[in-house]
């Protein structure tokens, strides 16, 4: 039966199809050069959307709802609204994207896929999970694609479309199977079938390889990260950006209910695993950007980095693990976002996007220059912005769990990260142009860009000075996991 | 709520650096007005907050301010300062206020003059600020969260400052290899505190980073054991301790005058404050477990900086070097564990703050004014800048550990204290004193006096008003302090008292 | 007057700081108004001493004129000061000299402002020594005094003073090091650093207990040393001399009459007010080495001076030598502490002390003369000049005199007893250092000889050479040491009186 609950659980949902179907109205009346304006359209009304769920739509106590295919708790809920911030910025750095910008169906898009990814947030079960997986990738898989003319986006595009529905498909063999062993795919049944004894080791091991390879291709972590580079290299910007931020929250998001919520009883194991993934990711990737000059490549590979770090908290299994990993994903993207924004509007200009072009950017434009210190810093871990905080968070997660060791590679690998990022920073605040004419090649900053930037900048720094209210957020998050 | 002067002092920077970045870039005089202006309002409430304990009961940590900050994770924003902290966080006043001052910046065309900074003041300042906003905030910081909060926003600022404003040649290189030592040091000491931390609550169910309440959390003697290394020279990096003191001289060299004044005078301080606060203060048995090692590091440190600062020919190199064996001998007073040693470390960081300050002030005056900082390639500055001369001759006496100055009274305590735990180490480490007296000797002899080389005839302009202020700001905290000693010690000695008791009355 | 009487001694110490700090904001260009103002005011503490000798009670024991301030709490240390016989002696030697000194160099036309305000500095530091009665205060002032000496010999000496200083420096900072640490020692053992508590303490110590983890008398004998070696580097006692030529010659000439006369000085006294009164055992078991360091001094400094051809390294060289008999009657007192023999030998040792002050400046003040004169200090260049300068060539032997011991001037009285004090103790040291003695006179008349005597000399007879006599200023500080030295020589009691009671009580 429909009841107000089921309505406010996906309020946003709703509301994000309202969005859509307008966008579909609008956009055909609007000129050519009047279509940019759609991202206006997309950016207020998801914000608009933001505000309204924080007023309307919070959940209570958990509850499932639509015949247990979602649950209605904080932790859907939080990610959620992570994911409509991501699109929001990403929609608003669209829009003067020379090519994608001024094409409704790109904005479209994105909505779709936002849209998938919040029912990954909440589904509460193996089908509805897999439909949303999907629902948020396939228009992903369009957008990496979406500059026909461009080789690489096309190369981007379909890259990202073999191996994604390879590994999603092997993900869903790993869920054939548990539906074939415990005979429900609910997922807050399952960990009453699946306590440990009654299903082999043997068994449980492969049901999670599988599972946690086609997770593991969303979370972009070693060794499903390959596709990574290339497609954020070949997309277009704010689509990398977006592809590195929300649609990896969305992934842990999944893994974060699948396996805290399902296996407790095998947490022994699946942390192992993760553990050694964790590790291996975080090492792997700081390694591999050391030596990017593309700057869209070396974000790639500090992306797959960051996600190991925040595996930790999934490592630690724990009330504190859950919620850093919540708040780390809430810090980290606001921060790669940012980082995505700031290489985007300088391509923008210049149509350049190695490393060495960032020469004398801060004489260009201080501010960018500011923004990028910023987003920088902020990955490489450094108060008073959000990538301290959240690492911290992380790390004590691991340390009460006892995976030290695992944090002592966290904190090494951090230390490559500095190594790196400074690196790129010296380009933008040390080095000159080679004719040191700075003054006469200014990087202008549309109003779209100035907005964003400003707004996940703002982000970046509430999130590391501030940041009690968004962690009783990731608090109330993880509180129901257990 | 009393007055919230420690927030306000820590703030404020942070405030005046985002205010300056507002500004427009080529308002370069409005930008270092704001500048000055905030550093001498920290610098006001910083004395007379110092003022207010000195003539108080001086009675633990007082001015306390507490702000829940995280209550989930027992984490607050809670400030307050005792004896060890509060001429830390007056030190800090005075270099920031004499760094702005020399920074300032004269541009002469017609003597190829461009002292202070002139290149992006603005960012310069902001970056000085949030850098001087961080060490506040880690010398009154009394929740452990907030410390290494503080402390990273003051590694970062550095790095920057060195690369883009330091010096041409080894700029790059020096800035990264310090970020990457400090950064190495602190994260270190951080999984410590987590640790720390979460033996806290499975001792006392508290779960809380405030160092008052970790005091008395009963750590195991083997978990101290364990966990004091890490801890404590993780923070020592920073504060230059021996083998750990390669960044130290680099980044001094590299950086412009502003940074290495503070570096040198503020932040070396962090390092040995944290290690003392954290390290000894919260893992006494640890402490006493490892002094020997820590006494022996620093002995090394004290000595062998010496010896290294006698051979150097670069005058930047030589102050850098000459702060290893000083700050050496700040960690061999930290660990005698006694009232004598401890009083004398706590001088001894406020006084070789202000030396090497005034140090790095005089030698940027000189370097800006001749191009070159190599001693056999100046001489007879004391006629072009005599000012600069007296302060410099100041500063030297205070190094050698000269009566009358600052430096005495803080070196002999902490002989003394050595002389409690162990003579052999003082007699050693006496040498250094020696040594500091023919290098620091030779120096001044060579750069001011002696006849002055031709090339730099004509070229060596006087120094300002500004940083005539600035010289003798910092010559006056010297002799001050050296002549009444009552002006600094009680204060000092009621933090030591604090932290002996916390180490059982060792 | 009442105020004055309280705080008499702290007066007479820090006066001459305040008028150095006035003078910072005299006009720099006005030389003549900058050397009366420092003149006059180092008469003052001048003027105090004599106050404050008419006013001390030389029969009664102990300290007198004591004052505390409160200076460094945390390690009990305080400005104690005090004086007793031997200290006032020297203060009044200090006070004196200083003006004359500055008197001296009223021919110095470079930074005279500076060297002005050095001079008093040092004074500050002289007279802490002497007043101290903590000792780490005693400490203090030892090292503060080495700076404005330093810049002295090293701003206005002459041709090789970069050397000269540095040597200077590093060879008493060197020295103080062994005195740093054993100060240390005793303040970590007794936690205090009064003297007089010291005093108390230190000789009541148990010889069976265990200190820093050794036994007492090994701390004793370390720490014995400690002090011995700085003090010995001070006087200078040979082998720890070879610093003392270089900066005498160096130095400019009023500079070497403070270092001559006072200086070397604070060594002597350090063994007086610390290491007898401290190592009473050891100084009796030592005392054979240190009356053999202070033979070779004696003999050694009269040979080495005997060999100079530079006629102010050969008042340095004497310097060596006298100093060497404050010594061997310090080692003789050790020696045969508590008899007759000793307070003897002490009651020479001081006087020798405040004798060697009166002569030396006067010798390096008659040098400078000449040598401003002439701009050479070659006695194979001088020779035949009593003609020429008859006023002064009288001066010279009258000092010259005094230097060599003649009965009759104060050398003999004060060389008598420490030789009448030592021969029963250490009776073939005093005969070997007798032999010094007959090496002392054959320099003296060689120096002469070599100046004044022969053949007028015609080179500086006439012409742009012409030698001018010694001028009425230059005989103005001279007097009052010529006036003292044939006093103290004729009548030697008001002064040893003062001297005799504070030697007894040492004992």
């Amino acid at each position: 039966m429909f009841t107000p609950v089921m309505f406010a659980s996906v309020l946003p949902e709703i509301l994000i199809l309202i969005l859509a179907v307008i966008l579909l109205c609008v956009e055909p009346f609007w000129k050519e050069d009047q279509r940019r304006n759609a991202g206006w359209l997309t950016a207020g009304g998801l914000f608009l959307i933001i505000i309204v769920s924080l007023l309307f739509g919070q959940p209570g106590e958990p509850i499932a709802v639509f015949g247990n295919m979602i649950r209605f708790d904080w932790l859907g809920f939080f990610f959620k609204i992570l994911f409509m911030f991501a699109a929001a910025a990403t929609a608003l750095l669209l829009m003067d994207h020379e090519k994608a910008g001024q094409r409704g169906e790109a904005y479209l898009l994105l909505l779709a896929s936002l849209l998938g990814m919040n029912l990954m947030a909440v589904s509460a079960d193996l089908i509805m999970l897999y439909l949303a997986i999907e629902t948020a990738s396939i228009p992903l898989y369009v957008l990496s694609g979406f500059l026909l003319a461009d080789d690489r986006s096309t190369e981007a595009g379909f890259k990202y479309l073999l191996f994604g529905t390879l590994a999603s498909t092997i993900m869903l063999y790993g869920f054939s199977l548990i539906f074939g062993f415990a005979g429900t795919t609910n997922i807050y049944m399952l960990s009453q079938l699946f306590t440990s004894g009654d299903i082999s080791v043997l068994l449980a091991f492969s049901v999670f390889a599988l599972v946690i390879v086609g997770l593991g291709f969303k979370l972009a972590i070693v060794p499903f990260q390959f596709w990574a580079p290339d497609v954020y290299q070949g997309s277009p910007t704010p689509v990398a950006g977006f592809l590195s931020t929300a649609s990896k929250a969305a992934g842990f998001a999944v893994v974060i209910r699948f396996f805290f919520v399902a296996f407790p009883s095998f947490a022994p194991s699946w942390t192992l695993i993760f553990a050694a993934l964790a590790a291996i990711t975080m090492t792997v990737g700081n390694l591999l950007a050391i030596s990017q000059t593309n700057i869209k490549r070396l974000l790639a590979y500090s992306s797959i980095a960051h996600a190991g770090y925040a595996l930790i908290g999934v490592v630690a299994f724990s009330q504190l693990g859950a919620a850093s990993v919540v708040f780390y994903l809430a810090a980290y993207i606001a921060t790669n976002l940012l980082a995505f924004g700031v290489v985007m509007a300088f391509s923008r200009i210049t149509g350049l996007e190695e490393i060495q072009d960032y020469a004398g950017m801060s004489r260009r434009n201080p501010w960018l220059g500011l923004m990028m210190l910023a987003a920088f810093l902020s990955l490489a871990g450094m108060p008073p912005f959000g990538g301290f905080v959240s690492k911290v968070f992380v790390f004590a997660a691991g340390v009460q769990a006892g995976y030290t060791w695992l944090v002592v590679v966290g904190i090494l690998n951090s230390i490559i990260g500095v190594y790196y990022y400074l690196n790129a920073m010296k380009f933008v605040y040390l080095y000159r142009m080679p004719n040191e004419d700075e003054e006469n090649h200014p990087i202008p900053l549309t109003r779209p860009y100035a907005i964003a930037l400003a707004l996940l900048a703002l982000g970046v720094i509430l999130v590391g000075t501030v940041f009690a209210p968004w962690f009783s957020w990731s608090d109330a998050a993880a509180l129901n996991l257990f | 709520m009393n007055f919230p002067i420690l927030s306000i002092i820590t703030f404020l920077p942070f405030v005046a650096a985002v205010i300056m970045l507002m500004m427009p870039a080529d308002r370069k005089t409005e930008i270092r007005g704001v500048a000055l202006a905030t550093a001498v309002i920290d610098l006001l409430l910083a004395g007379w907050m110092y003022l207010q304990y000195l003539l108080g009961d001086m009675n633990g940590y007082q001015f306390i301010e507490t702000y829940n900050w995280l209550p989930a994770l027992g984490i607050s924003l809670k400030f307050g300062v005792d004896g060890m902290s509060a001429p830390l966080v007056l030190l800090t006043g005075i270099v920031m206020v004499t760094g702005v001052l020399i920074s300032w910046g004269v541009y002469d065309e017609e003597h190829h003059i461009s002292a202070g900074i002139q290149d992006r003041p603005r960012e310069f300042f902001a970056f000085l600020f949030l850098l001087a906003g961080g060490v506040f905030g880690v010398f009154v910081s009394l929740d452990l969260f907030m410390l290494f909060f503080f402390y990273e926003i003051a590694v970062f600022p550095m790095y920057l400052l060195i690369a883009i404003w330091g010096w041409v040649k080894t700029r790059e290189y020096a800035a990264m290899k310090l970020t990457l030592y400090l950064f190495i040091g602190s994260v270190v000491a951080l999984v410590g505190a987590l640790a720390m931390y979460w033996t806290q609550y499975t001792n006392t169910g508290v779960l809380s980073f405030d160092m008052l309440l970790m005091e008395k959390a009963g750590f195991s003697a083997a978990f101290q054991y364990a966990w004091f290394l890490p801890v404590f020279f993780g923070f020592a990096v920073l504060g230059g301790i021996w083998p750990f003191h390669n960044w130290s001289p680099d980044g001094h060299v590299a950086a412009p005058t502003a940074v290495s004044m503070f570096h040198a005078g503020v932040l070396m301080k962090l390092g040995a404050f944290a290690a003392l606060r954290v390290g000894i203060m919260l893992l006494p048995e640890g402490a006493k477990q490892w002094a020997w090692l820590v006494m022996a590091f620093a002995g090394v440190a004290v000595v062998y900086g010496a010896f290294i600062a006698f051979v150097q020919t670069d005058l930047k190199y030589m102050i850098g070097f000459s702060s290893v064996s000083h700050m050496g001998l700040v960690v061999l007073g930290v660990s005698t564990l006694n009232h004598d040693g401890l009083v004398g470390a706590g001088v001894q960081m406020f006084s070789h703050g202000v030396m090497t300050a005034l140090f790095f002030a005089v030698t940027g005056m000189i370097y800006d004014r001749s191009h070159t900082r190599q001693i056999p390639e100046l001489g007879g500055m004391m006629k072009a800048l005599p000012f600069a001369g007296v302060g410099f001759i100041i500063g030297g006496l205070v190094s050698m550990g000269m009566p009358g100055f600052s430096g005495f009274v803080a070196e002999f305590p902490i002989f003394m204290g050595v002389w409690g735990r162990q003579w052999l180490v003082a007699v050693i480490a006496s040498i250094s004193i020696i040594i500091t007296a023919a290098y620091i000797m030779i120096a001044i002899r060579r750069v001011f006096f002696g006849p002055m080389p031709e090339k730099l005839e004509g070229h060596i302009s006087p120094i300002t008003a500004l940083d005539k202020i600035a010289i003798f700001t910092l010559c006056s905290c010297m002799v001050i302090i050296g002549i009444f000693p009552a002006v600094m010690v009680p204060m000092v000695e009621k933090g030591v008292e604090n932290i002996l008791r916390l180490l059982g009355g060792a | 007057m009442d105020f004055l009487n309280t705080h008499l001694l702290i007066l007479i110490l820090f006066l001459p700081t305040i008028a150095a700090l006035v003078m910072l904001f005299l006009p720099g260009g006005e030389t003549k108004l900058i050397r009366w103002f420092a003149f006059c005011a180092s008469l003052i503490p001048f003027g105090l001493t004599v106050y404050l000798w008419n006013n001390f009670d030389p029969n009664a024991t102990g300290f007198q004129f004591q004052n505390t301030y409160p200076w460094y709490e945390a390690l009990n240390s305080s400005l104690h000061l005090g004086v007793d016989g031997i200290s006032l002696s020297m203060v009044l030697l200090t006070t004196l000299l200083t003006p004359l000194a500055i008197l001296a160099s009223f021919s110095v036309t470079d930074r005279v402002k500076a060297y002005m305000m050095l001079f008093l500095f040092l004074e500050t530091g002289m007279l802490g020594v002497f007043m101290s009665l903590d000792l780490l205060i005693f400490f203090v002032f030892w090292e503060i005094g080495l700076v404005p000496m330093y810049f002295l010999i090293n701003q206005w000496g002459s041709a090789n003073k970069d050397y000269a200083s540095l040597k200077f420096m590093i060879y008493t900072m060197g020295g103080s090091l062994g005195l740093l640490l054993a100060v240390q020692m005793l303040g970590v053992l007794f936690g205090t650093y009064d003297l007089v508590v010291l005093y108390e303490r230190w000789n009541s110590l148990d010889a069976g207990s265990i200190l820093l983890g050794m036994p007492v008398h090994t701390v004793k004998t370390i720490a014995f040393w400690a002090f011995t070696i700085a003090f010995a580097i001070k006087v200078p006692v040979w082998p720890f001399h070879t610093w003392l030529p270089d900066a005498h010659t160096e130095a400019p000439t009023a500079g070497s009459m403070l270092l001559a006369g006072v200086l070397l000085k604070l060594g002597a006294y350090g063994f007086l007010r610390i290491v007898l009164p401290f190592y009473p055992l050891e100084a009796k078991i030592f005392a054979g080495a240190l009356a053999f360091l202070a033979v070779a001094a004696i003999v050694f400094g009269a040979f080495a001076a005997y060999g100079q051809t530079d006629f102010k390294r050969l008042v340095a060289y004497s310097s060596i030598n006298h100093m060497g008999f404050v010594v061997l009657g310090i080692a003789a007192a050790g020696l045969a502490a508590g008899t007759a023999d000793a307070h003897i030998a002490m009651n020479g040792a001081v006087l020798q002390m405040f004798n060697h002050g009166l002569s030396a400046a006067g010798m390096f003040f008659l040098v400078g003369v000449i040598y401003e004169r002439t701009h050479t200090r070659n006695l194979e260049e001088f020779g035949g000049l009593f003609p020429l300068v008859p006023v002064y060539g009288g001066i010279l032997i009258f000092m010259s005199m005094a230097s060599l011991g003649l009965p009759g001037l104060n050398g003999f009285v004060s060389e008598f007893l420490v030789v009448r004090g030592a021969y029963p103790v250490l009776k073939v040291y005093t005969a070997i250092s007798m032999i010094g003695l007959l090496f002392t006179g054959a320099y003296i008349l060689k120096g002469i000889a070599k100046v004044l005597h022969g053949p007028e000399n015609e080179h500086w007879a006439h012409g742009e050479h012409k030698l001018t006599e010694i001028n009425t200023r230059e005989i103005f500080v001279v007097v009052p040491l010529m006036v003292l030295i044939l006093v103290i020589g004729i009548w030697p009691a008001w002064i040893l009186e003062v001297i005799n009671k504070a030697v007894v009580a040492l004992f």
